[in-house]
């Protein structure tokens, strides 16, 4: 058991737009363990999706990615090409937020299966065909043999976000990167889902959950981190996170869910304002507008990184006390 | 107040603003388009400036087919009639825009109208709205406009008509493809449940959503109309004497090729440069109207 | 007894199936099959299912943006029908939707103010300028947003900000009933949070009545009076709020709400409901859909009186209506007390997952 599976330090992802360079990903940093469950957790614009397209080389040709991203020890964001390309495909695999989209609509199942081996000749046709029926299986995929003869838009949401895993596992990676995975599901077809990726989890697969449904991320997650604004807030392990938030975002984040088995309230305690714009450089916090506990500080100086154990927290006042910011 | 902004700076102009921006960073289609304003005010300018009018004969040369010269003031030379090709080549201009902007103008009216209704109707209306245009197509198009122009004689006004009455069945289901899309957005919901009539629903949040390729299309359809047009007077349909065009210039050039190739070079260089410039602009409003947001 | 806004009896609607042949058979989906429901003035509905239950068809149909194939919609007692213009006029007056995607709900070259003036001259009538221009920033500030963004078009907007402006459009011209259609679904969980309160103060403020359509149970319960649970077309349960959180009696409902993943990682410790949950939802054409139980091909409890036979909405008393041939022989349900925890019983009630984890 070497270091962590996944290394991310100090990660700027930006866009170049007519009207300027758009920050999406500022100095991020973080740790994946070998089979951890890392949650990332944002709304909209905070750039957590942009973070795992940032490193994996992903970005759409006006972006660009700075920092150190290490897989296994080997650097991927180096001036060496190389690592990136034998990775990624094979060992680090990603799920697309919609399934219609991961899928090409005019091939068959099976053809998109196997071309993921065949292309790389890690298997022949015969052993490709046997594999998929396995990760089909293994994805409980109602009817796999079925479904390989099928087209995408013969399977339902639900089978077709089934398919797209299935797809992801079939070069047996080491990391899985699943963006908003359930979102487009309905919650019982995510429930299932869910499972699947917990047995996957459970069988040594290291993943990465995109997500801003806190319920998911309390059903799957061992490690959550929040991001807002572009940078990571605070991350803790799950227990933690969900019994005593440090910071005040994560805190308000989990009050503005409406539960079932809480006891019902006039008003949702909502956070006012909106999240911020990528590319809208405040010279504090980019919470401070928003946030009940902000004080002069916040506004002016941009919070250091606080750290106890494991948890850490990025916030000049925090709601739980860790060591000073570093 | 929560959820509210302060209301800082001004709005940014909307799509229409948003799209004028592109077209101006587009340099090709800016120098295409001051090269068609060039080429019409030139047009427009061109025939004042020379002394002589557009079928007076010079009788002082010899032969009467002279070529281009300063001395003699016939800056493009003359045709094989003795006339000035300076001032022919801009009147006939004039007149190849005239007939294609008006025959576009028609094509736009009425296509859109067409299309954004048919769209909108969907289901059995917009069933035979196309239908009939699909009939209209397979009609022979030379044929219709020799037949016209043989029953009223050769009009500037009965050319236009004609091209444009065949040139609206494109822009009509060009249109109607983008109206049927259209129809599916959720705002299009919203004002049918505001109790909004057809009609009105066509002109307000149809007809403006559409303009973007209809704006392009039309842009493409100018250089179409004016070689139509040079075709119609190749085959000696077009306009009559002593009004110009340039199809006509060229199809008397043609014949003159050998022995007085200017009488082709300047009317020919002129359709080609507006041609083209034309087709750069167009091609620079789609780029510019290609509703991708940054 | 509050007025009856809304009343709908049997409403069906019907989509063709396209077949490859010019002369095959006409098959049908059934969207909507035989709902009935109430509003009243002031009182909120919601109506939960997942996809293809039907909802926003329903609720598409109710506005008479669709043709139903059967069935009734009265307006205040008057029945509307889809051709009748003046009927039709004065429910749209009175009844007024918020949908889904909040920037593609509001015309992309239409400013924001524009978007709800028109709204205004098109419910009430043509209004001289200032009178106009003032009704329009006034509603803009009562659903919290600067009158100075009415110049704003849609696209400059946050998807928060849009939703409000469909909101402050659906309600310039003072409906007395407000159709949701997933309205909040697509926002981001803290501006969902506000979206919520904002359609709450306006409920208490002019006495709105909401229909509300979502498959977020979390949210329908926070807003909602009365809950109707469809499934594939038809209406499974209907109670009210405390009766259908507290002691959920179909098996979808209960499923449902198992299936609801918690904000909580201890609720996840021990037996997942997740394996009895099984299969998805797929509608199938007349005439197979019409035989029997809708939900009889996920249903643990099914059996050949299921399949065979439709059942009808049964009452447990006090408005508690069940679409279910067995529902006294389930077990009693737990539902979701209060903070103290999940349902004493395991899996609320029903057999433990076939995983046997």
């Amino acid at each position: 058991m070497g270091g962590p599976l996944l290394e991310i330090r100090n990660l700027d992802v930006a866009f170049a737009t007519p009207r300027g360079t758009v920050r999406a990903v500022r100095e991020v940093s973080l740790e994946l363990r070998r089979g951890e469950c890392l949650a990332l957790v944002g709304e909209s614009g905070s750039g957590k999706s942009q973070l795992f397209l940032g490193s994996f080389g992903l970005l759409a040709a006006s972006g660009f990615a700075r920092g150190t991203v290490r897989f296994d020890g080997r650097e991927l964001l180096g001036p060496d090409p190389a690592p990136l390309r034998e990775v990624l495909g094979t060992r680090v695999a990603m799920v697309a937020q919609d399934p219609m989209n991961a899928l090409t609509p005019h091939l068959t199942i099976a053809r998109q299966l196997s071309e993921v081996v065949l292309e790389r000749g890690v298997l022949d046709a015969e052993a490709a065909k046997k594999r998929s029926l396995e990760v089909l299986r293994s994805v409980r995929m109602p009817d796999p043999e079925a479904r390989l003869r099928q087209y995408p838009h013969e399977l339902s949401g639900g089978q077709r976000q089934r398919a797209a895993i299935a797809m992801a596992l079939m070069t047996q990676p080491d990391l899985l990167v699943a963006d908003e995975p359930t979102t487009a599901l309905d919650v019982t077809v995510q429930a299932q889902v869910l499972e699947v990726l917990r047995e996957a989890r459970d069988r040594g697969l290291a993943l990465v959950l995109i997500t801003h449904d806190l319920g998911v991320v309390a059903g799957i997650a061992d490690r959550v981190a929040v991001m807002y604004g572009g940078r990571i807030v605070e991350s803790a392990p799950v227990r933690e996170l969900f019994a005593g938030p440090a910071h005040p975002y994560t805190a308000a984040l989990l009050a503005s869910v409406p539960r079932l088995d809480a006891a019902l309230t006039r008003r949702l305690a909502g956070i006012e304002g909106q999240p911020p714009r990528p590319g809208v450089e405040a010279p504090g916090c980019a919470f401070a507008p928003r946030c009940p506990a902000t004080t002069e500080q916040c506004r002016v100086a941009q919070p250091g990184l606080r750290a106890a154990g494991e948890r850490r927290v990025a916030c000049h006042t925090p709601l739980v006390r860790l060591g000073e910011p570093s | 107040m929560a959820g509210s902004i302060p209301a800082s700076g001004t709005s940014d102009g909307g799509l229409w603003a948003d799209a004028r921006r592109r077209l101006i960073g587009n340099r090709a289609a800016v120098a295409a388009g001051v090269v068609v304003l060039l080429l019409v005010v030139a047009a427009l300018v061109g025939p004042m400036l020379s002394p002589y009018a557009i079928d007076h004969v010079d009788w002082t040369l010899s032969p009467l087919a002279s070529p281009p010269s300063l001395d003699n003031g016939h800056w493009f030379g003359t045709d094989s009639n003795g006339r000035d090709l300076f001032v022919r080549v801009w009147s006939g201009t004039q007149v190849s825009l005239l007939v294609a902007l008006l025959a576009t103008a028609v094509s736009v009216v009425i296509g859109v109208a067409w299309g954004a209704t048919a769209g909108y109707l969907g289901g059995r209306a917009d069933g035979w709205m196309m239908r009939a245009v699909d009939v209209l197509y397979a009609l022979p198009y030379m044929f219709f406009v020799i037949i016209l122009t043989v029953v009223f004689g050769r009009s500037l006004w009965l050319i236009f008509l004609a091209i444009g009455a065949v040139g609206w069945l494109t822009m009509a289901r060009i249109v109607r493809g983008q109206a049927l899309a259209l129809r599916q957005r959720e705002f299009v919901a919203a004002a049918v449940a505001l109790g909004l009539p057809a009609h009105r629903i066509i002109a307000r949040h149809i007809v403006p959503n559409v303009l973007g390729p209809v704006i392009v299309y039309a842009t493409l359809t100018v250089p179409q109309v004016i070689l139509f047009e040079s075709f119609l007077s190749f085959l000696g349909l077009g306009v009559q004497e002593p009004l110009t065009s340039l199809g006509r210039l060229v199809a008397e050039g043609a014949l003159e090729m050998e022995t007085a190739p200017w009488q082709l070079l300047a009317p020919s260089a002129v359709l080609a440069a507006l041609l083209l410039a034309l087709n750069f602009l167009g091609d620079g409003l789609r780029d510019a109207l290609d509703p991708r947001q940054g | 007894m509050s007025a009856r806004l809304l009343e709908v009896r049997g409403l069906t609607v019907r989509f063709p199936l396209r077949r490859a042949g010019l002369l095959a058979t006409r098959h049908w989906l059934t969207a909507v099959d035989g709902v009935d429901l109430e509003v009243a003035a002031g009182q909120s509905v919601g109506i939960v299912g997942e996809s293809g239950c039907g909802k926003s068809t329903l609720a598409r149909a109710i506005l008479a943006l669709l043709r139903p194939a059967a069935g009734s919609v009265a307006w205040r007692g008057t029945l509307v029908r889809p051709g009748d213009a003046p009927a039709l006029r004065r429910m749209r007056r009175e009844a007024q939707v918020v949908f889904q995607d909040p920037v593609g709900s509001l015309d992309p070259r239409m400013t924001v103010g524009e978007s709800v003036a028109e709204a205004l001259v098109a419910l009430a009538g043509p209004q001289p300028r200032a009178a106009r221009d003032s009704r329009v920033a006034a509603t803009l500030q009562e659903v919290g947003l600067d009158p100075a963004l009415a110049a704003r078009y849609p696209h400059e907007l946050s998807g928060g900000q849009c939703q409000r402006a469909a909101i402050a459009r659906a309600i310039v011209a003072r409906p007395a009933l407000l159709v949701c259609d997933e309205a909040v679904s697509a926002l981001d969980v803290s501006v969902q949070a506000q979206i919520v309160n904002l359609l709450s103060e306006l409920r208490e403020r002019h006495g709105l009545a909401l229909l509300f359509i979502s498959h977020n149970l979390a949210v329908v319960r926070h807003l909602c009076d009365e809950v109707v649970v469809l499934y594939l077309g038809r209406v499974v349960e209907r109670a009210s709020r405390e009766a259908l959180f507290a002691a959920p009696r179909h098996p979808y409902t209960r499923a449902l709400l198992e299936a609801v993943p918690e904000p909580d990682p201890e609720a996840w410790s021990g037996d997942r409901a997740a394996g009895f949950v099984q299969g998805e939802a797929a509608p199938l054409p007349d005439p197979a859909a019409a035989a029997g139980c809708a939900y009889a091909a996920r249903c643990r409890f099914a059996d050949q009186r299921c399949r065979s036979e439709v059942p009808v909405l049964e009452s447990e008393g006090d408005g508690h209506l069940i679409a279910c041939h067995h529902w006294r022989a389930l077990p009693p349900p737990c539902g979701f007390p209060g903070p103290a925890g999940r349902p004493a019983s395991e899996n609320n009630g029903l057999p433990p997952a076939v995983t046997g984890r």
